[in-house]
This record gives C-alpha cells, sequence and structure tokens, in this order.
C-alpha cells in the first residue's frame, strides 16, 4: 500500500485485535462518556502499538490497525491518521525489536548524551536518525526532553528508562538486551530513584525519634 | 447584538459574530486564508490580524475572536501591519515561487495579498520544504508544495460534503494535507475545494495548463446537467468553453456545484452534431437545411396530427419545449410528452411535480422521508443543503429504498413501496415534516399510485399545511419541470411516450431525446432528431437538426423546485447548428404555418401568457398546501417491488457527460470503489 510515509516495508493485510487488546480497549472505551469515544483513540493507538510488539515483535501502527480503531470508536479513518502522525511516540513503520528512543535536550547534552548516541551507533551499527539496525534489533529515535531530567542523560528502550547513562553501560545494556536479557529500569549508576550520587549529602546528621 | 466600531466606523452585528464578520459589516475587508464563511472557523493562517483597545498589546486574529459590546478595532495600524506582513513573510518561506508555471495565478489569495503585505525580497536563505503531491483522482490535481495548510478543503470535505476523506497528518514542519492512504475523493461535490484553495495547492486536474483567468469570458448561466439548477459562470476563450465555475445563489446552490456539472464541459467537444444530416438510402448523409426540412416536409405531408408525435428530452431550454409544443399545436398534434423515463408525473397540479419546500425550506424542515431517491447522486447539491439541516438541527431522516451512504445518518424504513405504511409514524411529532420522491420510485408502473400513496402519507403526518409544504418531487432532468410547465404533456386523446412508440406515431421529433431505448420506436416511424450531441436519438434518427448545448443559448430552465432561471450564452454553436427555438420557428415556416414569434423576446411574452412563473425569472414565492386532493392515482394500487435507483452512474448521465473523457475517467476510478464498497 502506498503512502506518504512508505519506505520499503509492506502493510499487513489485515488486522484484529487479539483477546489481550480487547480486555484494555474495553476498560479504556468505559472511561469516557457514551458518545465520546473518539476520545479514547490515543491509548486504542497504544494498544494496537502494543499488540503489533506481542505478535511481530516491532512495535508499530500499521493502517488496518488505524482503521479496526476508526470502526471501534465511530471516527472517519483519517481522524485516526491525523492523530496518530502527529504524534511521535507512535511508529508509522515497522521498527526493531527495541527503541532506543535517546534523549538530546540540554540537560542530558549537557551530561554527556552525545556520547551516549555514539556509543549506541557504535553498538548497533545504525548511522543516521530513525534508522533499524541490519539485525533488526534495535531502531534509533532522537527524542526531546523525556522529563528525567535529574538522571540524564536518559536512554529510554521501548517504554523503560535507563538513567545516568554513559558509553560504558549502553554497551552493557545493549549486550544484555541482544542475549535477550531486560536488566532493571532505572539508574544505571546505582544511586536510588534520584536521590545524591554516592549516598546523602545533606541532612546527614539528622536524628530521628526511635521508633515506638 | 454587540455595538462595536471598526476603524472609526459603528456597526451592530448579531451576537456570535466575529470581529472578522463585523468589518466586514462596516465594509472594510480583511485579508484572510483559512476562514470562510460557509465553513466552520479554524483560526490557523493568522493573516487577519487587527488591533483592539484595551486589550492585551498584541495582534488578535479577528476571525476566531468573538465581537464585544464597546469594542474599538483597528484595521489598519503599524501593528497590524506588521503582524499580517510578518505573517505574509511564514506563509512565503515554504511557498515555492513558481506563479509563472501555476493555473491559480490571476486569481490566487495568497498572490493578491502578497501584493499588499509581502516582502519585496526574501530573508530566507535556507531550502524550501518540499512536499509529495498526492493523487486524488481524475479531477483534483494537487502541488502540494504550494500548500499553506489553511485546512478549507479538509473542512468542505468533513463539514459540506460529509465524505471526511482529507486530512493533515505529521505536524509542524512535516504536515501535510492529504488523504494518507491514496485514494480518489468520494464527494460527488469534490472539485470545490478547487474554488476554496486559497492557493495553486489545489487545481483543476482537466483544466491544467489551459488558460489564464484573464484570457476568459465569463457569461452567467445555468446548469443543465442536474434538475438543481445550479447557477454557473460559463468561462469560454473563442469558441471553446474551458470551465464552469459556481456562482452564488444562497437559494439554490449556495456557491457549490456538483462534479459532473463541472467537468463534463469537454463533452461538449465531442460528438457534436454541427450540420443537418438526411438518411438517403438507408443512410445519414450530409444535407443542407433545406434539404433537412425539405426531407421533414415531404414526409408530413398529408400525415394526419394523431400522427405525428414529439418528445422532449431532459435538458431542454423553455424555449424551444414551447416553440415545439406550438409546432405540434399547428399540426394539430397533442401527442406530445416530456417524460420520457416514462415518470408518472401527474402535471394537473404545480405542487404534484415540484419540490414545493424549496431547497431552503430544507433547513427548517425537522424531519425528511426519502422515498425512490438517492440525493447523494440525484442532486448533490441539494444533498449537502439536506446534510447542512441534518448537521444544523439534527433533522431526523428516513429512507425508503436502497441502503446507501447519503453522507448523513438515516433509519432505513424498507425497500420498496410497502414500508409506506410505517412512514407515518416515523414523520409523527414533526412538525415540518418533508417528504422527498425521487424518480426511482415514479418511473415504475406502479409510479402513479406511489405519487398518490406519498401525497397521502404527506396530508396525513401534516406536511400539507397553510403555510408549510411538505411534499417534493426531486427531478433529475433539467427541462423537465420547464416543460410540464408549459404542459408538454399529452392531452385528450394524445398519446404519451409509450403509446408513440412500436408504431403509434409516424412520425416523430425528437428535443433531445435520448433517455429511452431507441428500438422501442416502431421500424417505419420517421424520426427527426433535432439536438446537439451524436447520442442513442440521433442514430435512429431519418433527419437530423443540429441543436445548441445549454452552453450555446440563452434559455430559461426551471429547476426541481418550480424556480425559472434564465442563462445566456457563452459561445456560438457549432458549424451550422442554431439555437433550437430558431430552428422550430424556421421549419414552421417553410411548412406555412409560422409561429407567431420572430425574436426571443416575443417567444417569451408567449411563455409567460402560457404560464406566469416563466414572468418572475430567478424568484420562487414559498407558498403553503391550500388543497389536500392528490395527484390522479390509487394510493392502494402500490406495487411491493424494491426501488431501483434513478441514476446508476452520476458521471454519466446524459449526452453531454457520456461523450466527456473526464466523466469516463471518474466513471472508471469510482467504479473500483464502488465494487469494494458492495463486497
Amino acid at each position: 500500500m502506498a503512502n506518504a510515509h512508505t519506505g520499503a516495508f509492506e502493510q499487513p493485510s489485515s488486522f484484529a485485535f487479539d483477546s489481550e487488546s480487547e480486555a484494555e480497549i474495553a476498560m479504556l472505551i468505559a472511561r469516557y462518556p457514551a458518545g465520546k469515544q473518539a476520545s479514547a483513540v490515543i491509548p486504542l493507538l497504544y494498544v494496537v502499538q502494543r499488540q503489533m510488539k506481542r505478535q511481530t515483535d516491532s512495535a508499530w501502527v500499521p493502517v488496518k490497525g488505524m482503521d479496526a480503531i476508526a470502526e471501534r470508536l465511530g471516527m472517519a479513518p483519517i481522524r485516526v491518521y491525523e492523530v496518530a502522525t502527529f504524534y511521535f511516540m507512535f511508529n508509522m513503520k515497522p521498527i526493531g525489536k527495541y527503541h532506543l528512543q535517546l534523549c538530546t535536550t540540554t540537560p542530558c547534552w549537557l551530561r554527556g548524551s552525545d556520547d551516549v548516541v555514539a556509543a549506541c551507533r557504535k553498538e548497533t551499527g545504525i548511522q543516521g536518525w530513525g534508522e533499524t539496525s541490519a539485525d533488526g534489533m534495535f531502531t534509533m529515535t532522537e527524542v526531546e526532553c523525556v522529563g528525567a531530567c535529574v538522571n540524564a542523560p536518559i536512554l529510554q528502550v521501548d517504554d523503560d528508562f535507563y538513567e545516568d547513562m554513559d558509553a560504558e553501560k549502553v554497551a552493557q545494556l545493549l549486550g544484555a538486551l541482544r542475549r535477550g536479557e531486560r536488566p532493571p529500569k532505572g539508574s544505571m549508576s546505582g544511586r536510588q530513584n534520584s536521590a545524591a550520587e554516592g549516598g546523602p549529602t545533606t541532612l546527614t546528621t539528622l536524628q530521628f525519634a526511635p521508633e515506638a | 447584538m454587540p455595538k462595536l466600531t471598526i476603524d472609526g466606523i459603528e456597526v451592530e452585528v448579531p451576537n456570535g459574530s466575529t470581529i472578522l464578520q463585523a468589518a466586514e459589516a462596516a465594509g472594510i475587508e480583511i485579508p484572510r486564508f483559512c476562514y470562510h464563511e460557509r465553513l466552520s472557523i479554524a483560526g490557523n493562517c493568522r493573516m487577519c490580524l487587527v488591533e483592539v483597545e484595551k486589550t492585551p498589546p498584541k495582534p488578535i486574529a479577528s476571525c476566531a475572536y468573538p465581537a464585544g459590546e464597546g469594542m474599538v478595532v483597528h484595521t489598519d495600524t503599524p501593528m497590524v501591519r506588521n503582524g499580517r506582513k510578518g505573517v505574509m513573510e511564514f506563509l512565503l518561506i515554504n511557498h515555492p515561487l513558481d506563479c509563472p508555471i501555476c493555473d491559480q495565478g490571476g486569481e490566487c489569495d495568497l498572490q493578491d495579498q502578497s501584493v499588499g503585505y509581502g516582502g519585496d525580497h526574501s530573508r530566507y536563505d535556507e531550502n524550501k520544504r518540499a512536499v509529495k503531491d498526492k493523487n486524488l483522482g481524475p479531477l483534483v490535481k494537487t502541488v502540494m508544495t504550494r500548500c499553506i495548510h489553511c485546512t478549507r478543503c479538509i473542512r468542505f470535505i468533513t463539514e459540506v460534503a460529509g465524505v471526511p476523506d482529507l486530512g493533515a497528518t505529521s505536524r509542524g514542519e512535516h504536515m501535510e494535507v492529504g488523504t494518507y492512504v491514496e485514494k480518489a475523493l468520494g464527494s460527488e461535490l469534490s472539485a470545490n475545494i478547487i474554488d476554496l484553495c486559497p492557493v495553486g495547492a489545489l487545481t483543476s486536474k482537466p483544466y491544467a495548463f489551459v488558460a489564464r483567468p484573464w484570457e476568459l469570458t465569463k457569461v452567467d448561466s445555468i446548469d443543465v446537467l442536474d434538475a438543481v439548477g445550479t447557477n454557473i459562470r460559463i468561462d469560454a476563450r473563442g469558441s471553446e468553453v474551458l470551465r464552469i465555475l459556481p456562482r452564488v445563489n444562497e437559494d439554490v446552490n449556495e456557491e457549490w456545484l456538483g462534479d459532473k456539472s463541472r467537468f463534463a464541459v469537454d463533452g461538449l467537444k465531442r460528438r457534436r452534431l454541427d450540420r443537418p444530416w438526411v438518411r438517403r438510402d438507408g443512410k445519414l448523409q450530409p444535407a443542407t437545411w433545406n434539404e433537412a426540412f425539405a426531407a421533414i416536409a415531404d414526409r408530413i405531408k398529408g400525415v394526419g396530427g394523431d400522427r405525428i408525435g414529439a418528445i422532449a428530452g431532459d435538458l431542454c431550454d423553455a424555449e424551444s419545449v414551447l416553440a415545439l409544443k406550438d409546432l405540434m399545436g399547428a399540426l394539430g398534434s397533442s401527442n406530445i410528452d416530456c417524460r420520457q423515463d416514462g415518470a408518472k408525473l401527474d402535471a394537473a397540479r404545480r405542487d404534484f411535480y415540484c419540490f414545493n419546500t424549496s431547497i431552503v425550506g430544507i433547513e427548517e424542515a425537522d424531519a425528511l422521508l426519502i422515498v425512490g431517491s438517492n440525493p447523494r447522486k440525484e442532486a448533490p447539491v441539494l444533498n449537502a443543503r439536506i446534510r447542512k439541516a441534518f448537521v444544523a438541527n439534527g433533522m431526523k431522516i428516513g429512507v425508503i429504498g436502497a441502503e446507501t451512504d447519503l453522507t448523513y445518518k438515516v433509519t432505513h424504513l424498507g425497500d420498496g413501496p410497502n414500508a409506506l405504511a410505517n412512514a407515518a409514524a416515523f414523520l409523527a411529532g414533526a412538525q415540518k415534516p418533508m417528504i422527498l420522491v425521487g424518480q426511482g420510485a415514479l418511473t415504475r408502473a406502479d409510479g402513479a399510485a406511489i405519487l398518490a400513496a406519498c401525497w397521502k402519507l404527506a396530508a396525513e403526518v401534516g406536511a400539507l399545511k397553510s403555510d408549510w409544504h411538505g411534499f417534493n418531487v426531486l427531478h433529475t432532468a433539467a427541462g423537465r419541470v420547464g416543460a410540464l410547465d408549459l404542459g408538454f404533456v399529452p392531452t385528450g386523446a394524445g398519446k404519451d411516450v409509450a403509446g408513440m412508440m412500436g408504431g403509434g406515431v409516424d412520425v416523430l421529433w425528437l428535443l433531445g431525446a435520448d433517455g429511452f431505448d431507441s428500438a422501442r420506436i416502431g421500424a417505419n416511424t420517421f424520426v427527426i432528431y433535432q439536438g446537439h450531441h451524436g447520442d442513442a436519438g440521433a442514430h435512429r434518427a431519418d433527419v437530423i437538426l443540429p441543436g445548441a448545448a445549454y452552453t450555446e443559448k440563452s434559455g430559461t430552465y426551471v429547476n426541481t423546485e418550480g424556480r425559472a432561471q434564465r442563462g445566456f450564452m457563452a459561445i456560438h454553436p457549432p458549424g451550422e447548428a442554431r439555437e433550437d427555438w430558431t430552428i422550430l420557428r424556421a421549419f414552421s415556416g417553410i411548412i406555412g404555418r409560422a409561429l407567431p414569434y420572430d425574436t426571443i423576446e416575443a417567444l417569451r411574452a408567449r411563455m409567460e401568457q402560457v404560464n406566469p412563473v416563466f414572468g418572475r425569472i430567478g424568484h420562487l414565492p414559498r407558498f403553503g398546501c391550500g388543497d389536500l386532493s392528490g395527484p390522479a392515482g390509487d394510493p392502494a394500487a402500490i406495487g411491493s417491488a424494491a426501488f431501483a435507483p434513478a441514476i446508476e452512474d452520476y458521471y454519466q448521465t446524459d449526452p453531454i457527460s457520456r461523450s466527456s473523457p473526464t466523466m469516463a475517467a471518474c466513471t472508471a476510478s469510482h467504479g473500483g470503489a464502488q465494487a469494494l464498497a458492495a463486497e
């Protein structure tokens, strides 16, 4: 199927929600008042994208999937296309097994996102943004601030944030992903959430009353 | 009713008006691209900036800012001018400088307004963005790099046409207007987006690189390819009609035009009859006018009036119909009929065959029952008005007939006339119900019964009141109502179309009548075909008299509402072809029964004498129904067969559109879509 966004890839000829998606859809549509189901279009696009991930190991939204959403929500298909193409979170063409989303906005950049990007390029062999590695494992996308600046730089893999990244940690993380492992998400430097690196630096002498 | 001051002019505008509308009321023009008075307000081009006193010191988009009591607005201050200049500079950043090869050149809003607000040079040194062109089918050509994202086309297709195919995908620098998945626009009104596009992004595909607007002579006329009577402007150069555009008429078409009416013009140059022909030795051979008239005069000599008949076709102007009627009268014949499709229309009273509610009246109705009609195909502009009423007032709409997408939500009550029994319950409670009877219901054997049954239903549900006439017949033929108004139907022992077939008459005069199977005409019947296209009727003819198409004559047409409207001649008929009424007048002189008019003014005086409606051109008084007695026909005699559509293929309904390559391309492109939908 030809459209404005086609590279060389095939759109599936059909799409049907599976039982897991159906359960999610029932819950999502129920959130909105009757007659306003169209409000559920963004969550449903995620449902389609996740189902594609389950079924094909590539999280993307095919045209037939958008048509299925349009039919379910009583919208014109073009209205779903508009929403889906507006948000960069929805992939309009197949991507690799792991979606590497690299934040390069100022805080991450100040904290060394250039190194993280270079390491990702080196590990995956990907040259440009939006491209997929030859082995089909990784797709690299440049994203704007993902809202975790305090633990910059951030490498988001699919839905998981890996924080406090550097070149070495990128190599480790991608290696683990290649082996089929999924290291725990969060800070890669070992700190708790966004607590100070190397332990507390203030209020260290604070005494708490003994617990009764 | 807020009162505000704009550039020192005080205006009072209705509640809910915007500053831009108030400025128009004050006679001040504000530049705009995205704002259009018949579409929803988008407010995205920012060209209409104005300054309002006592608001934060920044320009305001007047199209989207409500007019308020006591506002003081300035439309020409340094801030406004600078703001608009800035907007224009942004718009031109990605707009190509290809005006010399752009078909919009000369009638381009961006071109015009850049004269007022554009800079004399560009400060932009980067590369302009390029956008891939979209294939929107055989009618609309796209050059998407020129698009300034006003979204008028998207809003029209979604709101007015009701076929939401167009949208804006992606965002920011990457935003594109299109269908996303490649497909031809599915609307019969799709080409109106060409008129709406303020730049050259959407232009006419068949008219591409044909002419510049300043080369064209522009003539006002009336469209004849459906029965709505859309007001059109014919743009011609030399002896060629190059394009047809809609004219504004709030009562009829607002400013829309159906795709067929716009693009069938190339059919006017093909398969034309440009000289008389006479059948000699079984073969049609070229002849002179005198030879052709002599051949007819010879043949009708001694033939009794009851053996002569005439059928008026669908595209005929009222002038030629009356001339033919008078000629037949002079020959002693009352075998005349204008219902070549056999529609069981009752000409006894005008409101039996007119769209009595009127097109404007649709907007007042609160319930509509459509019987045996597909208004989307039969009258797309009128269908847009139904959709407008549906969107604005939530009009309740029921359909008896085939289930199709009419671009609004309908309740399907049944396939055949039997379902009329349930219709009273559907319309119950409506204050201003309408019943729309289509030709699909009337061209059947039980058509008269259905017409009577629909009238009876209208009386029962309160559609026939002294201040509201809710009984409507939707015609498909532009000439039909005019011919009925002139009484072009058999009277007394006169034969109708069916009676004239199979040797019912010896001499048959076809005035542009191509809409029936000419094989039904008796083998020994002498057929005279007067018309402009070598279509079905001409093939069967013994004598062909070349007439003028609607663009080539000044003619009066009565639309389905009963509104008489007049079109003017844009070009001369080709070759030896002549205006139709003059042909009939000339022939009447040859046989020594000269019709009593030598000028079109005299003929029109005679028309007015026959029926006063021809004296009020363009004007349609609204009226209620004072007499509930219905048309002839037994309402109980209705059959049970499902209604068949009156129009199978919207793009090819008459000799002009059948000769048009553009319409053939549309049929090919939409044939596939229809087959898919049927699956």
